[in-house]
This record gives structure tokens, C-alpha cells and sequence, in this order.
């Protein structure tokens, strides 16, 4: 800064800042990383604390296809908003109905295995340390999905009452930051509850 | 062109603005500020809020105070002196200290950068909402913290709250459960307020400023925000988990059933020692502004501030088991924090040096704000320097959890973060109202104010070496304690004359200062070139910056500060 030259310095060239959504989203995302470290980081020092059972390897399987169905989901909300940047808002509804329903069946997946745990396992979120710690974190999450259902139902009752068109591109494509988040986050809650917790 | 566009914004054009809306009737301007989302009245709610709470913590301190100044004293029962240190520190940070750097924040941040308002205005309003209602909320458990349990009335676990005090066996009824909530009902303005600075200082700066070229204060801020996304979430989380614990039988942190009370310890410092930064640098802030006004020069060494500031950011987030060496942590536990307790200080020190830089061979004015920052110098000074020798973990063995500790952030929060505060009322009342605040009283203010702050927080430290623990409600005559502590409450008594002068001076100035105009201290960033105070749109015409100064080179186009930036 201090060796610009002693010369009116050249405002000829645009003066452009980042976009404020986007530097907001990824302010929300940076401040929700660190709520869920702190989940993750209790889950893990929590790991074999349990003073009784169930143990995550007798209760646990692995959600392969609900994870597939989510991460899947980034994918297409990609596509989604390349077609509504493109114009193609038909493609555009196609591709945003299927993120829609590929994340309500991640949360069905959760309700399901939850629905087993308590009913069939007998595990609560006062049964053990695996307990708290397990319906915390994943219950974080699932509700940081229900969040982004809800902003994905509301974008699909406009776009059906044909009120989404090109010009919302650069909005939605902020808000298709916050759904990558709570699928990246996934990945993270996935390897340390079902791989490295099991 | 930006220089046109400057010289006819400095022309007052909003004369009319202030007068037209006193004449509305009190609803409708009720209703006004209620739904506002302009950026300079949510900023001074936050201020009136912050006041609010000031005389409130400062209330439940002088009850503290009151009880310790005489051995075997019966001022108020053991169980209320509880609440009163509990709240006391509660309410400081979270409902004083932070609302009102919040409030400053908000107020200065868009006009010094040259724009119309925050990032998302909506998103600020709701953040002053969420922080108002958190602090009713704790506030109302005075009257609901009974609970149907029927016992204890307002938050008395501590301002960290440390398990299992916060478990239900040992804290019955809801008082913790307010204090939980509220805290976390706070958090989420906080969170929204952080993204707020984040967002405007990225995103909405005028044409030509560039990041080399923005004012101290918004460095500092922009530091303080991203800060904030990190330190402010993992509080949020910790208090998610005391509620799953307190409410749905969760074990986090149930030492009976495998959870840990150390981890809500680590938990809390996580958030809690990069706070004291989120409040330090917005006062460092102040500091950086006024201390070049009032000595004539530019500040010394911007980029090596910047970096300190963006270094202190970095490292404050490594430091925070240094409130935990008596809790018992592996010996290279204990190295690593000391190291890094002791690496703050560089960045810290660097700074002191860029302000007596830019003092060194200055024209000083005296004037009050450049009084506070210079109370402010000397005190922080001794606070870093007190935290130095605490940073080290074999004195804390010896001194954690006394009067020593409390003496040393007391000496921040109120010799520095306070100081700051002060001098910055005194530097912006005019722009925010129009009118300066009286100087005799600022003087008189700032007198008892310093000589009450020293007598009440450089006795704390003796009486914390000879041994008197925080946090007790009285204690035997015989320890070598009574003159130390007499002399600490004495002190109190100045402090409270200090702030009555404030609180006069805030109100007579307001209807009877001297009028003054667009820049009463020939100052030199943005917010002087509008109207005081400004019109709601800010500027009529959104300038144009070359330089750090821009108002240096509008007075002086002869000698203009781009030359050598």
C-alpha cells in the first residue's frame, strides 16, 4: 500500500466488491462449522465413555443409501441453478423437485433409524453417553437439513406459481451454498459417527 | 467526480431533518424507532440498551462491594451475593460491553466506509431485538427464576457457570435455564451482528477504498466479526448441550454417567478468552481513531497495525486453557498455553508502540476523549502486563481464582474497554446528536472516574496476594484484608460520582451543548464530511476516496495524503 507511486492513482477501472450474499453465507457457514466442531469434538472425546450399553456397534448400521441420497442432492441443486442461469427454468423446477425429495428422504432415513433405536434398541438421549451424544449431533444436522427443506419447499411453491425466473439466480445460488454445507457436514457427521464411532 | 461530490456532501443538508421529527407525537416516534432498520438508530439502541445494563451490573457491583468493604458483614445473604456476582459479570459482557462496542460499531462502521447502511439492515435489527429480549429475559428471572420447584430466584452459578454446579441435582428451579436462554438468545444477535460487520466492511465499501485504504476502525471490526463467527458458536453449542442435559436428561457433562466437567470448561473458554478480544479490538479501535485526530499526525505504522490487529485475531484463539492450569492439565498442555499466552503480548505490545508513534513529536490536545485514551494507554499497559505474569502457569498455580485475577480484568475490561468507551462518546456525541458534550463536566468525569478506578482496582490486587479468593461472601478480620478492601469500596463511591457526571453531561448536552457543525475536531475519515447528525440516507452522493484521509486531502489539495500512501 505504502509504494504506490506519487501520481493520481487510475479510478478509470470498476470499482467491484464481493457479493454480499455471498460473503454472508459463507459468514453463517464459517460461524456453523465452529457450532458443529464443538458436537464433533464431544462425540469423539465421548467415543467408549458409555458406563453402559447399548454400544454404537450392537445399535448402528450404516445409512449408505440415505447418505448417497444427500450427497447426491448437491449435485443436483448444481444443475438446478445451472439451468436457471441458462434460462432453462423447466429443466430448472425438474432438477430443484429432485433435491427437494432426495433431502425429504434423507430426513424420512433419520426418522426411520431414530424410530428403531428408541422403539427397538431402547436407546434414548438419556440412555447412555452414546445416546446424548449420538441424537445430539445427528439431531443438529437433521435439523439443519429441515431448515434447508423448508427454504427448498418454499423456492418449489414459486417456482410452480411461475414466480422463479433467471434473475434469482444470483440468490438462489447463495442459498445452494447453505444446502453444500449441511451435505459436506454429512460427510464429516457420517465418517465420525458411523465409521470411526463403530 | 469524487472530490466534487465530497465538498457539496460536506455542506450541511439536513439542518431540517432532527427538528421536523421532534414534533411528531411520542407514539408515532416510538413506532419509528420499533420498525427502524437504518443503521444509526439501531446503533444508538444499543448504546441506550448498553447504559441500561451499565447501571444495572454496576448496581449489583456497588451491592458486592458494599457487603466485602467490612469483615463479617450482613449487607445481603450469602445466597443473593451469589446472584449479585453472577449477573454482575453476565450482564457486563454480554449486555454492556459487547452492546455497546456493537452499538458503536453499527453506528460508524457504514458512514466511515462510505455507504448507506449495513450489509442486511433487516438482519440487524433483528440481531438488537434478540439481544434486547436476552437481556430482558435474564432480567425477568429475578421474578420467574423460582420455577415450580420454588427455589433460588436469578442465575447464582457464576458467569462461566462451571458443571455440576449447572446440573439439576445442585440447581434447582430455572434461574440456570434463563441465564442458558438467554445467553443463547443473545448469541444468535451476536451471530447475526457478526455476519453484519463481516458482510459490509467485504462488501459495501465506497469507490476507491480499498482494504489498504479503510479506516483503523473498520480493520479492527472486521477482525472482531470474523472473530466472532468462531467464538460466539462453540457458546451457542455448550449451551445446547446444558439444555439437552438440564432439559431432556443428557450427560454431557454428568460426571456420574461418564460426561465430563472439565470439557464444558474447555467449551466455555473457547468462546471465552477470544471474547476479550471481540472486546478489546473494537476498543483498540477507538483508540486508533482518536489518538491521530487529537495529535495532529496520521497513525503510526497502519500496516504493522493491521497485522497486529489480524495477528491478535489469529493467536486469541489459541490461548484459552490458560483459565484452566489449576484444573490439572498434562504438562505439555500447560507449555503450549503458556507459549501462546505470552505470544498475544507481541502483537498487543506492537500496538501500544504505534500509539505512542503516533503521539511522538504530535501537536496533543488535551480534550476529554483523548484524556480516556490516554487513561486507556497507561492501563491497558499494566492489564498486559499483569496477564503476562498470570499467563505464566506456575505464578496462576499460585494466584488463579484470587483478588489478583480479578484486579487484572477489571484493569481490561474497565482501565482499557471502559476507557476506550468513554473517549469515544466523547468523539462521536457530536456527530450522533449535533451537539458536543460539555468539556468541565468530561474533565470532571474523567477525574473521578481515573482516581476511583485506580483506588478500587490497584488495591484488588493486593488483597488478592495476600491470599483473599474471588467469589467469597465475607471473611475473618484477623487476614490483613480490611484496609485493602475498604479501600477498594471507597473507591466505587468516585466511580459512581464519575458516572453521574456522564450521565448529566449525556443529557444537558443533548438539550443545551453547543451546536456544532459537520466536524468539530478537524478530523479526517468519512463520518465528519455528512451533516451531525447525519440524514438517514448518510450522503447525498456516495463519495469517493483516494487516501486513509480522505478529509485531509479535501482541506488541503495542495498536499494530498495520496502522494504517499
Amino acid at each position: 500500500m505504502s509504494s504506490l507511486p506519487a501520481t493520481m492513482p487510475i479510478t478509470e477501472t470498476p470499482w467491484t466488491l464481493p457479493s454480499r450474499g455471498r460473503v454472508g453465507m459463507f459468514s453463517l457457514i464459517a460461524g456453523e462449522t465452529a457450532i458443529f466442531t464443538i458436537f464433533i469434538v464431544a462425540y469423539i472425546y465421548y467415543i467408549g465413555k458409555s458406563l453402559s450399553g447399548p454400544m454404537p456397534r450392537q445399535v448402528l448400521e450404516v445409512p449408505i443409501f440415505n447418505t448417497i441420497c444427500l450427497l447426491s442432492s448437491s449435485l443436483t441443486i448444481h444443475f438446478a441453478l445451472r439451468a436457471l442461469q441458462g434460462g432453462r427454468i423447466a429443466a430448472f423446477k425438474l432438477f430443484w423437485f429432485v433435491t427437494l425429495s432426495l433431502g425429504a428422504i434423507f430426513l424420512i432415513g433419520t426418522g426411520r433409524e431414530w424410530y428403531r433405536l428408541i422403539t427397538k434398541e431402547g436407546l434414548t438421549i438419556t440412555t447412555n453417553l452414546f445416546g446424548t451424544t449420538y441424537y445430539s449431533l445427528v439431531g443438529l444436522h437433521a435439523f439443519h437439513v429441515s431448515a434447508g427443506l423448508v427454504g427448498l419447499l418454499t423456492v418449489m411453491i414459486f417456482a410452480l406459481a411461475a414466480r422463479v425466473n433467471q434473475e434469482h439466480a444470483e440468490r438462489l445460488d447463495v442459498f445452494s451454498l447453505y444446502w453444500h454445507f449441511v451435505d459436506a457436514v454429512w460427510v464429516a457427521v457420517f465418517i465420525v459417527v458411523y465409521i470411526v464411532g463403530r | 467526480m469524487g472530490m466534487t461530490a465530497m465538498s457539496s456532501n460536506s455542506i450541511p443538508i439536513s439542518e431540517t431533518v432532527s427538528q421536523v421529527a421532534e414534533r411528531k407525537p411520542l407514539s408515532e416516534i416510538l413506532h419509528e424507532w420499533v420498525i427502524t432498520v437504518d443503521h444509526k438508530r439501531l446503533g444508538l439502541m444499543y448504546i441506550g440498551l448498553a447504559l441500561l445494563f451499565l447501571a444495572l451490573g454496576g448496581l449489583e457491583a456497588a451491592i458486592m462491594r458494599i457487603q466485602l468493604a467490612v469483615p463479617h458483614a450482613h449487607f445481603v445473604s450469602p445466597q443473593v451475593f451469589n446472584r449479585m456476582f453472577t449477573m454482575h459479570g453476565t450482564t457486563m459482557i454480554f449486555f454492556v460491553a459487547m452492546t455497546i462496542l456493537f452499538g458503536f460499531g453499527i453506528y460508524l462502521v457504514p458512514l466511515m466506509i462510505g455507504t448507506r447502511d449495513m450489509a442486511f439492515p433487516r438482519l440487524n435489527a433483528w440481531g438488537f431485538w434478540m439481544s434486547a429480549f436476552g437481556g430482558l429475559l435474564l432480567y425477568f428471572s429475578f421474578i420467574g427464576g423460582e420455577g415450580l420447584s420454588g427455589a433460588g430466584t436469578a442465575p447464582d452459578v457464576g458467569w462461566w457457570a462451571y458443571a455440576p454446579l449447572t446440573s439439576p441435582a445442585f440447581s434447582k428451579g430455572h434461574s440456570t435455564d434463563y441465564w442458558t436462554i438467554s445467553l443463547l438468545i443473545a448469541g444468535f444477535g451476536t451471530l447475526a451482528t457478526a455476519i453484519n460487520f463481516v458482510a459490509t466492511i467485504l462488501s459495501m465499501r465506497c469507490s476507491g477504498m480499498t482494504l489498504g485504504k479503510m479506516p483503523l476502525l473498520c480493520w479492527m471490526y472486521l477482525v472482531t466479526g470474523g472473530l466472532l463467527l468462531f467464538t460466539i458458536t462453540p457458546l451457542t453449542a455448550a449451551q445446547l448441550m446444558l439444555m439437552i442435559d438440564r432439559y431432556l436428561g443428557g450427560h454431557f457433562f454428568d460426571t456420574q454417567a461418564g460426561g465430563s466437567a472439565v470439557m464444558w470448561m474447555h467449551f466455555f473458554w473457547i468462546f471465552g478468552h477470544p471474547e476479550v478480544y471481540v472486546l478489546i479490538l473494537p476498543s483498540f479501535a477507538f483508540v486508533s481513531e482518536i489518538v491521530p485526530v487529537f495529535s495532529r499526525k496520521p497513525i503510526f505504522g497502519y500496516p504493522i497495525m493491521v497485522a497486529a490487529t489480524v495477528a491478535i485475531g489469529f493467536i486469541s484463539m489459541s490461548v484459552w486453557a490458560h483459565h484452566m492450569f489449576t484444573v490439572g492439565m498434562a504438562s505439555y498442555s500447560n507449555a503450549f498455553f503458556v507459549l501462546t499466552s505470552m505470544a498475544i503480548a507481541v502483537p498487543t505490545g506492537i500496538k501500544i508502540f504505534n500509539w505512542l508513534g503516533t503521539m511522538w513529536g504530535g501537536q496533543i490536545r488535551y480534550a476529554t476523549p483523548m484524556l480516556f485514551c490516554l487513561g486507556f494507554l497507561f492501563q491497558f499497559l499494566i492489564a498486559g502486563l499483569t496477564g503476562v505474569m498470570l499467563g505464566a502457569a506456575p505464578f496462576n498455580w499460585q494466584l488463579s481464582g484470587s483478588y489478583f485475577v480479578i484486579a487484572h480484568f477489571h484493569y481490561v475490561i474497565v482501565g482499557g474497554i471502559l476507557f476506550a468507551v468513554f473517549g469515544a462518546f466523547y468523539y462521536w456525541f457530536p456527530k450522533m446528536t449535533g451537539r458536543m458534550l460539555n468539556e468541565t463536566l468530561g474533565k470532571w468525569h474523567f477525574g473521578f472516574f481515573f482516581i476511583g478506578f485506580h483506588l478500587t482496582f490497584d488495591f484488588m490486587h493486593g488483597a488478592g496476594i495476600l491470599g483473599m479468593p474471588r467469589r467469597i461472601y465475607t471473611y475473618e478480620p484477623n487476614r490483613g484484608w480490611e484496609t485493602w478492601n475498604m479501600i477498594v469500596t471507597v473507591g466505587v463511591l468516585f466511580q459512581a460520582v464519575a458516572v453521574l457526571c456522564f450521565a448529566f453531561n449525556l443529557f444537558w448536552s443533548y438539550f443545551r451543548g453547543h451546536a456544532t457543525g459537520n466536524d468539530p475536531w478537524d478530523a479526517w475519515t468519512l463520518e465528519w464530511s455528512t451533516s451531525s447528525p447525519p440524514p438517514a440516507y448518510n450522503f447525498a452522493v456516495i463519495p469517493e476516496v483516494k487516501s486513509r484521509r480522505p478529509l485531509w486531502d479535501l482541506k488541503h489539495p495542495e498536499d494530498p495524503d495520496w502522494r504517499y500512501e
